[in-house]
């Protein structure tokens, strides 16, 4: 199909500066086994494809799912008159933009075939663990869950260009709620609304260790019911990978978007404290704070070698002993600011335009094992697993609230606390990072749901972390 | 679009086998897409999409599948039928599904409102124009939207809706800036004018110096488009059967009696005065409204088909989600251009933002305010405020707290456009609370 496609789009492409064609086919399969019932499985294939176009300093986009030349010419036809309308109005001159032409493939990394395992062989593995979560009559929800897609893209440019990217997401998950007298608690395992997604086969399930998680998560749900909320106070937190998630996400990745930082998110999704004058001499936080833009991790969420505007991928620093260094930006946005990004210019689907957006964002591993931590807290809570996200729109005043809590007394882990939440400020709450565990502390997880952008796109996005101290933190509990 | 569906609808109602049920979805959109930043144009695209859900059904086993249409119809027929074949095999690596409910009933519909809408340059045009000296950034989306359903029992159900839907931000100065929104299925000049220059009045507001609050207790006014940000947290898990029987519900308490909301605060999806359409997935024809809260208490929750059969209550057309998609809360009596005088002292909230529960079984909740929120002394606004977090419980906000609703209600269309273009609206009044508690 792609020779098909490569010829109907060099037919269809315009007599114009620039014209690319990004090609996405999605294949997917979601499976469910909610309280023991086998849900109907959901069957999915979405395909088309992105005409780009700059013509005179005008830039314009038109997408489409006719995928014949007669289309794709149509398509681009609409792209090039977006492309006039917009010469001369735009924010940016954008025929000053030098557009790659790339040369390349990627695939995901994939040690298991998703297809190894016949869909029946698959619903068994989930009724076996959902009939696990039954511990208990107060255990009142319980569900398990496989979501496995395939995606198939290719860039061309007019000009010769060529890339084509193929890859295998994986998305365990498993929850389990209880309920008594008037109160309820829901635990999940891996990493809570799919955290605990990859690229790869059925090698992820093995990773998230699907087998015997059942019973363990319905237990911890039934121990959170019986647990003391957490404590109001000023308390150091030792925050675990399933919600330095979280905090990486919406208090690094969103802030240092460079789309944001030019002001196009201002209407939605918000604006950043973050401005151009800070690279390279703000100190973000801690001397212990190392974040990376890592497109080139095996199997985690984001990986990729090429970005939707055909820019190569590498691995740099955005963040190192502190400092910030560069922004979340993509060529486009790189050429607007005068600054130097990173290739994140990415589209959710075939029908939306590329936009500035997290991949994979790390925070890289430091030198203090997981024990050395908690006794290196007097009075404190560890926090685990995300449940709650709220940020203002500059990506600042931020509150944020976990699953799980555990009470750490005179270094040593004491008892279970629900509704562990706490509030800070990211220009300041980096700055009380005091440990970041070492490389035995990391976990590889994302989301498949990053939402941003006009018209809205939801995207995935992966974050690996270790487990990371900070100082003096607002710390609370439910209402009671 | 509407050729298209009915040729492929007839197309895959031949394909049902014997003792077959194949239910049909089709949902597209013809759209512009215009953002625009500082008064320019960002990008601008077009797109023409349609998705065609499909669902097997045989023998008590369910598949569900969905696929992109390509707009051929000879080419998507050949789509269609390799779909509903590779369904068929499916079936039979699935179990019987105890909650599958499909109508027993067959009643069709038809709905168009073709609008009147303007053309990309155009709009382009009066933006730019209406954007000349003020850092305007924006996004219009436009053009028509389809929706439809075909069973292989004959059922067919039909909506268009033409409209455009511009949303834009005129900024002073960092995070203060005074949101705007327009739409409609005709786009007046004037309309868009008075909005602007209405716009402009409150810019000019936000110059004056900013007032940052303390923590604490403060009266406050809540614009519908502020309650829109709380009513939609609440649509999430909130209203749904199958939340509130598995006591996820955030309205848990609502739903026990063991709390309560003023009792002037009535609930209800009223899909009759909404955009969304008539009908849902399975071709469950949605009544012209459902309560969900009546005087304050529990009255109702949005039931799906699946919800409906596991339960054994019946269905009211919900969506797989039970979400809201019309929510409608009773008008108050307070006019509006009694608002300031009414809040005396206080915070007027122009936009609340990135809501979220801070204790979910309390429905205790968290978000920022944020654009035109301003001080409000004698009346009077005095100072546009920094924003602020705040954090209580709706049994609070809308209960022990809430002084007056609005007499009047603003209709706001839903702007998402994730994945595809929304039909949802919701009806709101204002609310002025005795009490909102800011925390940060």
């Amino acid at each position: 199909m792609l020779e098909s496609l490569k010829r109907a789009f060099r037919e269809a492409a315009p007599a114009v500066d620039f014209c690319a064609l990004r090609f996405v086919e999605e294949t997917s399969e979601q499976l469910v086994v909610r309280q023991d019932v086998p849900e109907p499985p959901r069957l999915a294939v979405d395909r088309g494809a992105m005409v780009t176009v700059i013509h005179a300093g005008g830039l314009g986009y038109s997408a489409t799912s006719d995928l014949t030349a007669a289309g794709l010419r149509e398509a681009a036809g609409r792209a090039k008159d977006l492309a006039a309308l917009v010469a001369g109005r735009a924010v940016h001159d954008y025929g000053r933009l030098e557009m790659p032409s790339p040369k390349g493939r990627y695939a995901s990394p994939v040690a298991k075939d998703p297809d190894a395992l016949t869909r029946a062989a698959k619903f068994d593995l989930l009724a076996a663990e959902s009939a696990q979560c039954r511990v208990d009559p107060r255990i009142v929800d319980w569900e398990a869950g496989l979501w496995t897609t395939r995606t198939r893209s290719a860039y061309l440019t007019a000009a010769g260009g060529e890339v084509e990217q193929d890859f295998t997401f994986t998305v365990p998950s498993l929850s389990a709620t209880a309920h008594d007298k008037g109160e309820t608690q829901t635990r999940t395992h891996g990493g809570r609304g799919n955290g605990f997604c990859r690229q790869g086969g059925l090698e992820v399930i093995d990773a998230f260790g699907l087998s015997g998680a059942g019973r363990a998560t319905a237990e911890a749900a039934l121990e959170l019911l019986a647990a003391p909320d957490c404590p109001t106070g000023t308390l150091d937190v030792l925050l675990m990978p399933d919600q330095m998630v979280l905090q990486i996400h919406e208090s690094i990745g969103h802030p240092l978007e460079l789309d944001r930082i030019l002001g196009d998110e201002r209407n939605f999704a918000g604006t950043s404290f973050v401005t151009p004058d800070m690279f390279g001499t703000y100190r973000y936080g801690s001397d212990l704070l190392d974040v990376t833009f890592d497109p080139a991790r095996a199997g985690e969420y984001a990986s990729y070698a090429f970005d939707d505007d055909g820019s190569p991928a590498a691995r740099e620093y955005l963040i190192r002993g502190g400092v910030l260094l560069r922004p979340l930006g993509g060529a486009i946005s790189q050429a607007r600011a005068g600054l130097a990004g990173v290739a994140n210019a990415r589209a959710c689907a075939w029908n939306r335009a590329p936009i500035d957006r997290m991949a994979n964002l790390n925070i890289e591993p430091g030198a203090s094992r997981f024990e050395d931590m908690v006794a290196a807290i007097e009075d404190g809570v560890l926090m685990a697993t995300n449940l709650s996200w709220s940020i203002d729109d500059s990506r600042n005043k931020f509150q944020f609230g976990c699953e799980w809590g555990r009470r750490i007394r005179g270094g040593k882990l004491a008892e279970v606390v629900k509704n562990p939440n706490y509030r800070g400020i990211s220009a300041t709450f980096w700055r009380s990072l005091a440990a970041v565990g070492d490389a035995a502390t990391v976990q590889m997880t994302g989301t498949p749901f990053c939402g941003k952008g006009e018209p809205n796109q939801v995207i995935r996005v992966g974050h690996a972390s270790p487990a990371c101290l900070f100082r003096g933190v607002q710390v609370f509990g439910g209402a009671g | 679009m509407k050729t298209l569906f009915h040729a492929l609808a007839d197309h895959v109602q031949g394909l049902a086998g014997p003792g077959e049920t194949i239910v049909s979805g089709f949902r597209g959109e013809v759209s512009d897409f215009i953002r625009f930043n500082r008064s320019r144009v960002r990008q601008a695209t077009t797109v023409r999409q349609a998705v065609w859900t499909l669902s097997l059904v045989e023998g008590g086993r369910r598949v569900d599948a969905s696929t992109t249409l390509a707009g051929d119809p000879a080419a998507d027929r050949d789509a269609l039928s390799r779909l509903v074949a590779q369904l068929r095999d499916a079936l039979a690596g699935t179990a019987p599904d105890p909650y599958l409910l499909l109508p027993d009933s067959r009643e069709d519909s038809d709905r168009e409102e073709v609008g009147s809408l303007p053309e990309a340059g155009a709009v382009i045009e009066s933006v730019l124009a209406a954007g000349r000296g003020v850092d305007l950034v924006g996004f219009h989306a436009a053009g028509p939207i389809f929706e439809g359903h075909a069973s292989s029992s004959g059922q067919r159900n039909w909506q268009r809706v033409d409209n455009f839907n511009f949303e834009w931000c005129l900024y002073h100065d960092r995070d203060k800036a005074v949101k705007t929104g327009y739409a409609g299925r005709e786009w007046s000049e004037a309309a868009f004018a008075a909005r602007m220059d209405f716009a402009r009045e409150q810019l000019a507001l936000l110059a004056r110096p900013a007032r940052t609050l303390e923590p604490g207790r403060y009266r406050a006014y809540l614009t519908p488009a502020a309650l829109d940000e709380v009513t939609g947290l609440l649509g999430w898990g909130g209203f749904g059967l199958k939340s509130q029987r598995t006591r996820q519900s955030p309205l848990g308490r609502l739903v026990d009696g063991t709390a309560a909301l003023d009792a002037r605060v009535t609930i209800t999806e009223n899909t009759a005065e909404g955009l969304a359409p008539g009908f849902q997935g399975e071709g469950f024809v949605r009544p012209a409204r459902v309560p969900l809260v009546a005087g304050g208490r529990h009255a109702g929750a949005l039931a799906s088909p699946r919800s409906a059969r596991e339960y054994g209550v019946a269905t009211n057309g919900a969506n797989g989600g039970e979400s809201p998609e019309s929510l409608d809360l009773a008008a108050g009596t307070l006019p509006r251009g009694d608002v300031l005088a009414a809040l005396d002292r206080g915070i007027y909230v122009g936009n609340l933002w990135y809501l979220n529960y801070s204790d979910r079984t309390a429905c205790r909740m968290t978000g920022m305010t944020r654009f035109a929120s301003f001080w409000v002394e004698g009346g009077r606004i005095v100072a546009p405020l920094n924003v602020m977090r705040f954090d209580d419980t709706l049994y609070r906000m809308l209960g022990s707290e809430l002084e007056h609703l609005t007499a009047e209600r603003d209709l706001l269309p839903s702007s998402s456009t994730y994945l595809a273009r929304s039909t949802a609206s919701s009806r709101l009044p204002g609310a002025l609370l005795r009490e909102l508690t800011l925390t940060l």
